[in-house]
Formats: structure tokens, C-alpha cells, sequence
């Protein structure tokens, strides 16, 4: 009987991790070999400060990214975080952008250079105190990321009726996550299957849900220049987009993982701890 | 509490409160010398790690509190200000949302260890239905909390839940206007979810009091279902159960941890983190895995006022069920029928919980294809038949689709398709709600009359020496 209890108790926990529901008739995206998809994985950040280049140059046009402020790019783990070190060689201090391999000091991210430089090239409108009047200024690391609309029905009107979605947690908001955004951006292109009817002013696209998809393609070849010289590939353009808003949608990803590593180490020497008292205690007691 | 008090003070400050509020000799009596039968297993553990998970919930639920905003516009913005930048709030946060589920997981063990070991029968009734009240409280609030991120299934939650109760006759109209604060699922809605949100896990705290001390008056149920009759039955609460107790919830804590750090949106929807829309209405409203049962239940009836007293009877029925089973043996280890109907039930539970995930139309067996024929007309002017086929309805719209583009003119007649012979989600959910009431109206009233049980022993201490002596003769 006990045996059968476990069973059940084990069938429950498998059901718990089936999908609630199988979602519709979309395709399914591939899996990717993401640096960050394993249980310690972490993320790459040459890889998100790409991505960064390609959501401001090309998703920023139409995709806000609002629980995001632009010194969260030099948070610690972030893309831009900077740190300031001494060059072994020559003796001077110097600034060195992403993560610190040698360690160094951490620069607040209302210092950081580079964040410092991203914001300046966006315009936030905020309420001159002495007019009254609404003025623009150049963005600070403190601002919230700058909106290409409005509001949702500007944003509408812009694209043909269809709604550009908010990008912070996008994926963390679709079955399939960061997989799903490289499959949808580099997923145009195939006919729609015989007898599916076309739907004007949409793209087919077999991983979107229904097929018909408002966004035109986005990633044709050479769309940006990697700063850092990386092949600007739709292939590689769509990767670093979707690593960067993986990051964007879970920044404490990496900490949580580390931070766990040590709580579960905590409790399993806990538990083996409290094991053992249980069984020092119950000896000679018969139950 | 059950025995004289063995409370003895050990200081002259002792002394004195004792004369004056005996909560040292309280918490004695209950909680360390209190007489605890020997044999209780870890299905025992789980009421000390659900005291547990309470508190966990209250104490992450008000650091929330403290930064989450309560209004349309400003819910779903501060529960990622709270992941972002409130320090440590991610982990607050996910603390919050995977304990609901934990909190759950442990109810249902907990519950099913009752119905196991018949702990719902006299002189424990009042325990019992403490306990399902607790339960009804702990649903209320978890709903509730799931509206809170003002997130799409958050507010097609609500709006399908509050919506039921229109189908009570007469007050369900108003009782939906006053759930709802307005007309439609608004700020107003938001705000009192909010309210009862916070409000009812106190609520439950309280209960729980009432529920340990009801367990208190007549002591613990064990695994055999037989009375404690000397103090040989018994170890006292401390140490024996403490450590016991701290044992089974570290390895409980453990897997929660694994959950927090490591998958914390697992048990949720994806389709929680769009902020709510009332224009776009998402393609499947699913509630959280842990009311999955109910919903089937309710999607079971097709008629709507049918399918919301079915999902509240399926509750009900736990608080009459002390006088539905008829059986004078409480432990079904010695109910050789009753037994495999448990095992039965918790399948069904389960079964339940998958269908009210699955779209109710969707086919769980099905003998065959979709079938479709039609007549056309052949280069040499000849009639000649043809035939399609498909697994799914969609697919073979599909092909016929094609297959008429590519006939074109010479097409003659498409007849209707045909369907093969299907059992869909829908209809197997009426089978497992039938099983789900039958057990407790039908199965446990009449077994406790038909059955006959296996031999029960005299008394805790005989049965636990006797397994100690066999053990120890077989090893
Ligand atoms: C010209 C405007 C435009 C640009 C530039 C653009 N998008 Fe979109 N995007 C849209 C529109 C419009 C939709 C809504 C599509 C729909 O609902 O059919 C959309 C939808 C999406 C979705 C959501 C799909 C879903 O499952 O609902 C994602 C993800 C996305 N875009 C990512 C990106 C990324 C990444 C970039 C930059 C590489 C980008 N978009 C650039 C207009 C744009
Ligand atoms: C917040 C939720 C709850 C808490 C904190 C809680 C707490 C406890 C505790 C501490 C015990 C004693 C230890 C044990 O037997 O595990 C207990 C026993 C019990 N509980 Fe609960 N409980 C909760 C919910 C429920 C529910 C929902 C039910 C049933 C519907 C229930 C039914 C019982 C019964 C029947 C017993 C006696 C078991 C026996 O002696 O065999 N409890 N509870």
C-alpha cells in the first residue's frame, strides 16, 4: 500500500509538469544551444550587448521596453556593466565595459560611461517646472527606456491595426521563451501549406500563432554593424536579439542561480543533519 | 487538552506567570510532553509543514504589500518593479508564487492522508470540517492572488469565476455586480481583491487555531485507526515528533527551493506576464494547476447553473462526509474494498486535473480518421468518386480546401464529412465526476455495510512490536 501511495504521489508530480495545455496549432520552435539554458548557465554577454545593438537600431522603431531603465544595462550581470582596473602593463586605471574578468571596482551605473552615452541618444519629454510646458531632454541612466508611441492606439494606427507588444518580459509571455524568438524572427519566408488562405497586409510565418503575423520580417542581411565585427547575419542577429531579451525579461537570472547553488548545498546538509538527529532520537523506540 | 498537565515550572518567574496566564503550560501541554501516538507516519508530517507554508505565504505576502500597487494601471508595472528593483524582491516574489502551489501540494496530501486513515470519523468530525472550511478559505484566497499581477489570465480569470455566479437564480446577478464592484471586471474589482486578499489568510490563521485545537481534544489519528489506550501507544510530541516534523520539512523546503531557484515560472501561465486587456480575450482561460480539478467538473455539466453547483457539491460533500461513511473501521489498511476505491479516487482527482487543462472538445480517443467524398468529373468526361482523409476536423477542412483547388471546375459535389467515433475531454470528465461523487455517496456509504475488514489490532504498542519482531526475524 505504501508503495502505491508513493506512486501516486510520483504520478501527481508528473502531471504538475505536463503542459497545462498544448497550445495551438503553431509550430514549435526548435531548441537553441543557448549559453544560458542550462540550470547554471549564464549568460553571453558579448551576445546581449549585440542584441542590445539590434533592439535599439532595429525593434526599437516599434517595440517599447518599459520595466526597463537604461542603467539597468550597467547593473551588475547587465551587458554594460563597466569596472574600473589598472592595465597591468602600462599602470593607468582604465574603464573596462562588460563583465570584469580580473576583477576590479564596479562603476554605479549612473557613471557608467557607456550607459551614459546610450541615453544621451534618446529624448525624454518631462514638465518644465518654471513654464509649465512639456520639453524634451536628453535621456539620463536613471530614465525609463524612451517609447517609440505614445500610446497603444498610435502604436496601432502605425502598424496596420496591429499592436507592436511590450518587449521586458516577452520571454517569459510565450510558450518557448528566447527559442521562440529566434524561430519567429528567422521564420518568414516558407509558402503557407495548400489550402491556407492568405491574409493581406501579414507575413506567414509558421511559428506565430494562427500563421499570420503583422510584423513585415526584420533581420535581412547586414540590417546592423556589429560594433564588435561579428557577421551580421539574420542567423546571428536574431540570436543576439533573443539573448538580449532573455536577459531583459529575467536579469536576476544569473544571481538566482548562483544564489541557489548555495541554499540547496544549505539545506541538503540540513536535511542529512536532521536525518541523522531523527534517527538518534527514535533509536530504541519502537514505531 | 487531553490528560492532566505535567507542566512543572522552573523558576520563580514561571511560577508567577503560570498563576497569572498559563500560555508556558499551554504551550507545553501541546506542544512538547503532548501524548503523540508511536506509529505516525511522514503522511503525518504534513499538517506542521502546511503551519509552515502559512506563514511563509503571510510574511513574503506583506513585504509585497509594501510595494505592490493596487490599481489597474499601476499592478502589473510594480510586480516588475518588485522583481527589478526592490532588492531581494525577486526572490520574495518568487517565494510568494511557488509557495501558493506548494502551500496546495501539501493541502492535498494532507487531505488524502485523512480520507486514507479515516481521521474524519468521530470524535474527530469538527477537526475534519475545520479542516474543509481552511480549504475553502485557502481557494478564495489563491484566486484572489492570481487577479492581484493584473496579468491576461489574471483578468479573464476573474471575470469567468465571478461570471459563474450569474447563474445562480434570483441573487446571482447581484451577487456577481457585488463581487465585482461594477458592472465589469474594473479597478473596483482589483481594489477588494486586494482587500480580501490580504484579509483572508488572517482568516485562515485562525481557523487553523480552532483546527489544532479540535485535533487536541481527542489526540492524533494514526495509521492503524485504532485508540490510544495505554501510555505505551505513546511518545510524548517533543522530541520524538519535533525532529521527526523538522525532518520531512526540511526535504520539503528543499524541493521548494529547487522550484524558487531554479523554475520559478514553471507552475504559471505565460500568458500571466501580458498585461490584462479587456479587448483581446486569450485562446485558452485556464486557472492554476491546483483548481484544474474543479474546472473540469464545472465543464463537465453542460448546463452552466448544473456545472456551478457541481463544482461547489464536489466541496460540499467533504463536509458531510463523516456521516456518509458507514464503515465502524477507521484505517482503510483494513478495509480491503474501501481501499483500491481510494486509490481509484486519487486517480480520478488527477484524471480531473489533466481534463481541466485539455480544450473540452479535444478527442482523448478516437476509432479512425475524418472522412470526406465527392464526386468530380475526369478529362474524359466520366463521374468518378474521391476521398480524403484526416486525423483532426481543421486538417481535413484543410485538404478539402486544396483538393477543390485543385479540381477546380470539374468539381462536382463535396459531400459532408464524416466523423469517427470519438470519446472527447468533455465526456470523459463526466465519467470521472461521476466516480468523483459515486465514491463518496455511493461507494463509502454502502462498502462500511458489505464490506468485510481484516482483522484490526487491540492496540498501537501490540502492532508495532509485533512488526518490530518480524522485521528483525526476517533480517
Ligand atoms: C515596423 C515595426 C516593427 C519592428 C521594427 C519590429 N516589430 Fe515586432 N512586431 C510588430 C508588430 C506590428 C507586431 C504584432 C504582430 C501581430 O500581432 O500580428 C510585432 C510582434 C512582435 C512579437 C510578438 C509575437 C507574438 O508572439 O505575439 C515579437 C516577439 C516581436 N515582434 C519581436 C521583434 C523584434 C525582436 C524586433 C527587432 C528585431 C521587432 N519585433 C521589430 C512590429 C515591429
Ligand atoms: C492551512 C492549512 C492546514 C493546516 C496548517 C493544518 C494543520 C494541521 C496539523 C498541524 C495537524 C496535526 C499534524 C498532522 O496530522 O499532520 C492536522 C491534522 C489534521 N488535519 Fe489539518 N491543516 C490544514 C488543512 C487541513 C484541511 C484542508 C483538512 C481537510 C479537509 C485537514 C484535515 C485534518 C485532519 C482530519 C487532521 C487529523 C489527522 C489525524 O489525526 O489523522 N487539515 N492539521
Amino acid at each position: 500500500m505504501r508503495r502505491g501511495m508513493l506512486l501516486i504521489l510520483a504520478a501527481f508530480c508528473c502531471s504538475l509538469a505536463a503542459p497545462a495545455l498544448a497550445a495551438s496549432e503553431a509550430r514549435h520552435p526548435h531548441p537553441q544551444a543557448w549559453s544560458f539554458a542550462k540550470p547554471l548557465g549564464t549568460f553571453d554577454q558579448a551576445s546581449v550587448q549585440r542584441g542590445y545593438q539590434v533592439y535599439e537600431e532595429v525593434c526599437s522603431a516599434c517595440h517599447s521596453l518599459s520595466a526597463l531603465s537604461y542603467r539597468n544595462l550597467g547593473d551588475k550581470g547587465g551587458p554594460f556593466a563597466a569596472y574600473r582596473a589598472k592595465n597591468h602593463e602600462t599602470g593607468a586605471e582604465e574603464v573596462r565595459i562588460g563583465p570584469s574578468a580580473h576583477g576590479g571596482k564596479f562603476i554605479s551605473p549612473n557613471d557608467n560611461p557607456a550607459v551614459k552615452a546610450i541615453a544621451a541618444k534618446f529624448d525624454v519629454s518631462e514638465i518644465d517646472g518654471t513654464t509649465g510646458d512639456i520639453v524634451q531632454r536628453p535621456a539620463r541612466p536613471a530614465d525609463r527606456f524612451a517609447s517609440p508611441f505614445v500610446n497603444e492606439a498610435a502604436a496601432r494606427a502605425a502598424n496596420g491595426g496591429a499592436y507592436p507588444p511590450d518587449l521586458s518580459v516577452i520571454t517569459r509571455a510565450r510558450h518557448g521563451g528566447a527559442d521562440y524568438i529566434y524561430a519567429l524572427l528567422t521564420g518568414y519566408g516558407e509558402a503557407p501549406p495548400p489550402g491556407v488562405e492568405e491574409v493581406p497586409g501579414k507575413h506567414y510565418n509558421p511559428y506565430f500563432r494562427g500563421g499570420w503575423v503583422a510584423m513585415a520580417p526584420q533581420l535581412t542581411p547586414d540590417r546592423v554593424s556589429f560594433t564588435d565585427g561579428s557577421p551580421s547575419t539574420p542567423d546571428q542577429m536574431a540570436r543576439d536579439v533573443a539573448s538580449f531579451l532573455e536577459w531583459a525579461g529575467d536579469p536576476k537570472a544569473e544571481l538566482r542561480k548562483k544564489m541557489g547553488v548555495a541554499v540547496l548545498g544549505y539545506l541538503l546538509a540540513l536535511t542529512l543533519l536532521l536525518f541523522f538527529a531523527y534517527r538518534q532520537i527514535w533509536r530504541g523506540e519502537k514505531h | 487538552m487531553s490528560g492532566p498537565s505535567t507542566y512543572v515550572p522552573g523558576s520563580a518567574f514561571e511560577r508567577w506567570l503560570d498563576q497569572r496566564l498559563p500560555i508556558m503550560r499551554l504551550a507545553h501541554d501541546s506542544f512538547l510532553a503532548f501524548p503523540t501516538p508511536r506509529n505516525l507516519n511522514y503522511w503525518y508530517t504534513f499538517g506542521g509543514i502546511l503551519s509552515f507554508a502559512l506563514v511563509v505565504q503571510i510574511v513574503t505576502g506583506i513585504v509585497l504589500a509594501m510595494h505592490y500597487v493596487p490599481s489597474i494601471s499601476g499592478a502589473f508595472a510594480s510586480v516588475q518593479r518588485i522583481e527589478r528593483d526592490v532588492p531581494f524582491g525577486w526572490l520574495v516574489q518568487n517565494i510568494h508564487s511557488v509557495g501558493a502551489s506548494m502551500f496546495f501540494l501539501a493541502v492535498y496530501i494532507h487531505m488524502l492522508r485523512g480520507l486514507y486513515y479515516g481521521s474524519y470519523k468521530a470524535p474527530r468530525e469538527i477537526l475534519w470540517i475545520l479542516g474543509v472550511v481552511i480549504y475553502l478559505l485557502m481557494m478564495a484566497t489563491a484566486f484572489m492572488g492570481y487577479v492581484l499581477p493584473w496579468g491576461q489570465m489574471s483578468f479573464w480569470g476573474a471575470t469567468v469565476i465571478t461570471n459563474l455566479f450569474s447563474a445562480i437564480p434570483v441573487v446571482g446577478d447581484p451577487i456577481k455586480l457585488w463581487l465585482l464592484g461594477g458592472f465589469a471586471t474594473d479597478n473596483a474589482t482589483l481594489n477588494r481583491f486586494f482587500s480580501l486578499h490580504y484579509l483572508l489568510p488572517f482568516m485562515i490563521f485562525g481557523v487553523v487555531v480552532l483546527h489544532i485545537w479540535a485535533l487536541h481534544v481527542p489526540g492524533n489519528n494514526n495509521p492503524l485507526g485504532v485508540d490510544v489506550k495505554s501510555p505505551a501507544d505513546t511518545v510524548p510530541f517533543h522530541p520524538y515528533y519535533t525532529v521527526k516534523d523538522a525532518f520531512a520539512m526540511a526535504v520539503f523546503v528543499l524541493l521548494f527551493a529547487a522550484f524558487v531557484f531554479y523554475a520559478p515560472d514553471s507552475l504559471g501561465h505565460p500568458d500571466n506576464l501580458i498585461p490584462a486587456n479587456p479587448l483581446v480575450t486569450p485562446a485558452e482561460i485556464v486557472p492554476e494547476w491546483y483548481l484544474l480539478p474543479f474546472y473540469a467538473i464545472l465543464r463537465a455539466i453542460p448546463d452552466k447553473l448544473g456545472g456551478v453547483l457541481a463544482m461547489f457539491g464536489s466541496i460540499g460533500v467533504l463536509f458531510i462526509l463523516p456521516w456518509l461513511d458507514t464503515s465502524k473501521v477507521r484505517s482503510m489498511r483494513f478495509r480491503p474494498l474501501a481501499r483500491w476505491g481510494f486509490v481509484l479516487f486519487v486517480g480520478v482527482c488527477l484524471a480531473l486535473g489533466w481534463c481541466g487543462g485539455q480544450l473540452p472538445d479535444k478527442a482523448v480517443y478516437q476509432s479512425g480518421r475524418y472522412v470526406q467524398t465527392f464526386e468530380y468529373r475526369t478529362a474524359a468526361g466520366a463521374i468518378a468518386t474521391g476521398a480524403i482523409s484526416a486525423r483532426t476536423s481543421a486538417e481535413l477542412e484543410r485538404r478539402a480546401h486544396a483538393e477543390e483547388a485543385r479540381i477546380g471546375a470539374a468539381m462536382i459535389t463535396m459531400h459532408a464529412s464524416v466523423a469517427p467515433f470519438q470519446i472527447k475531454v468533455v465526456q470523459l470528465s463526466q465519467m470521472l465526476t461521476l466516480y468523483y461523487f459515486g465514491f463518496f455517496l455511493l461507494l463509502l456509504p454502502i462498502l462500511g455495510l458489505i464490506e468485510r475488514p481484516g482483522r484490526v489490532p487491540d492496540t498501537i504498542a501490540k502492532a508495532v512490536l509485533k512488526d518490530a519482531a518480524t522485521a528483525e526475524r526476517s533480517a
